[in-house]
């Protein structure tokens, strides 16, 4: 049987969820059996390949350059994954979303032109750091900050097996 | 006595009994976030709306409604349940709640509805309303960011501690609690400290200085026993 071909990204969010994935452990000589990670901040892969079946999205959209990457994924996998809270409800980075955005970027960077006001080196930074589904079709989420690495589990091994992930009762909570 | 249906089972129940009571003494659970006991009900979440089948299916709020002879109610249904998530949705939208980042995380009414109403995202879109913070009472602060407007507070400070120090104001979208003419808290005259707003608020909202992150534990239930010490006339 083929492996299960999975990809993770990494937005605005604090790593904290791949961190959480990394706690399970043990448990990733099992998964390693069953599926294969073909694209992620933990590996070293630069382009997006073809024919991704799983990804796994940490963080809301905050910049012009992750909404890209957010759009060339969802043509590029199948099962598109919330990872978290801030991919699920905009979480942390969103708190900046009752400010508008120049007034966020001199507060931080001070007068001139600060990096993220326009599209240059840095990409821009958009209007409001919003969740995964404000922007593209997500067919599942993983609520947590973090979800903790049982929940992943659950929701992995439940995919796996049984083609559908099962997340019920406490496995839903924000925070 | 009065006999009715409660999810097609016939119930007794006193006359004067709201839904939510008969519903609870027969073990039925009906989510609520307006009501806690001890304090009149209001009826302005709708998140405990009921169903009730001969009166051409009209929802009522199970809180604030008495029982009637014959009333046939339906708690859960496939309908009934999208009206309380649609509810809930908005309730999370309304305003800024970061579960992360509160206070009250772990143990929030308003989280664990979520939990629940099987809520794992909201398919509204958040209106991140620029909202302020009130942190001059001495020991208690408000972060209107998290309030539900249920009014709880506003009722435990006016039944039962008797300082009618918590009111509304503005109207609307634009409608907040604010204590005295509008605060600020600090320099309410009719404040006692007593801090059963604070115990009443099933959210993070109103909280007590100095507390961390998820760190903020209630006891709503005060307010109960409180209201049943007292001597009746």
């Amino acid at each position: 049987m083929s492996k299960v071909r999975v990809a993770t990204m990494w937005f605005s969010g604090c790593s904290g969820c791949h961190m959480s994935f990394l706690d399970l452990d043990e448990r990733l000589l099992e998964l390693k059996e069953a599926l294969e990670i073909v694209y992620s901040p933990l590996v070293d892969i630069k382009e997006i390949p073809e024919g991704i079946d799983v990804a796994l999205i940490e963080g809301s959209v905050n910049t012009t350059e992750q909404l890209e990457l957010l759009r060339e994924m969802r043509r590029k996998c199948k099962i598109l994954v919330a990872f978290g809270d801030c991919a699920t409800t905009g979480n942390i980075p969103s708190m900046r979303n009752p400010i508008p955005r120049d007034e966020v970027l001199r507060e931080v960077y001070g007068d001139g032109n600060p990096p993220g006001m326009e599209e240059g080196e840095v990409p821009a930074l958009l209007p409001q750091a919003l969740p995964l589904h404000a922007y593209v079709r997500v067919d599942y989420y993983i609520p947590g900050c973090p979800p903790d690495s049982d929940r992943i589990w659950k929701f992995l091994s439940t995919l796996l097996k049984e083609g559908k992930p099962r997340l019920e009762g406490e496995e839903i909570r924000f925070g | 006595m009065i006999t009715l249906k409660l999810n097609g089972r016939e119930v007794r129940a006193q006359e004067g009994q709201t839904i939510l009571e008969v519903a609870r003494e027969h073990g039925v659970r009906i989510p609520t976030l307006c009501y806690l006991e001890g304090l009149s009900p209001r009826g302005s979440c709708r998140l405990c709306l009921v169903e009730v089948r001969n009166w051409g299916g009209k929802l009522v709020p199970a809180c604030a409604t008495q029982v009637e002879e014959g009333m046939d109610v339906v708690t859960h249904n496939e309908r009934i349940n999208r009206i309380r998530r649609l509810v809930l949705e908005m309730l999370f939208v309304e305003r800024n709640h970061i579960c992360a980042f509160c206070v009250s995380s772990g143990h929030c009414e308003l989280q664990d509805l979520a939990v629940e109403l099987g809520m794992d995202h909201v398919t509204l879109p958040y209106r991140y309303p620029g909202l302020a913070m009130d942190l001059s009472h001495e020991d208690y602060g408000i972060d209107h960011n998290r309030c539900v407007l249920c009014g709880r507070c506003v009722r435990a400070c006016s039944e039962v501690e008797g300082a009618f120090t918590w009111g509304f104001q503005g109207r609307g979208i634009q409608i907040q609690v604010a204590p005295d003419l509008g605060g600020p808290w600090g320099d309410s005259e009719t404040c006692t400290s007593c801090g059963k707003c604070v115990q009443a608020c099933p959210t993070g909202a109103l909280f007590e200085k100095g507390v961390g992150t998820a760190a903020q534990t209630k006891r709503p239930e005060v307010i109960l026993e409180v209201t049943e010490r007292r001597p009746r006339v």
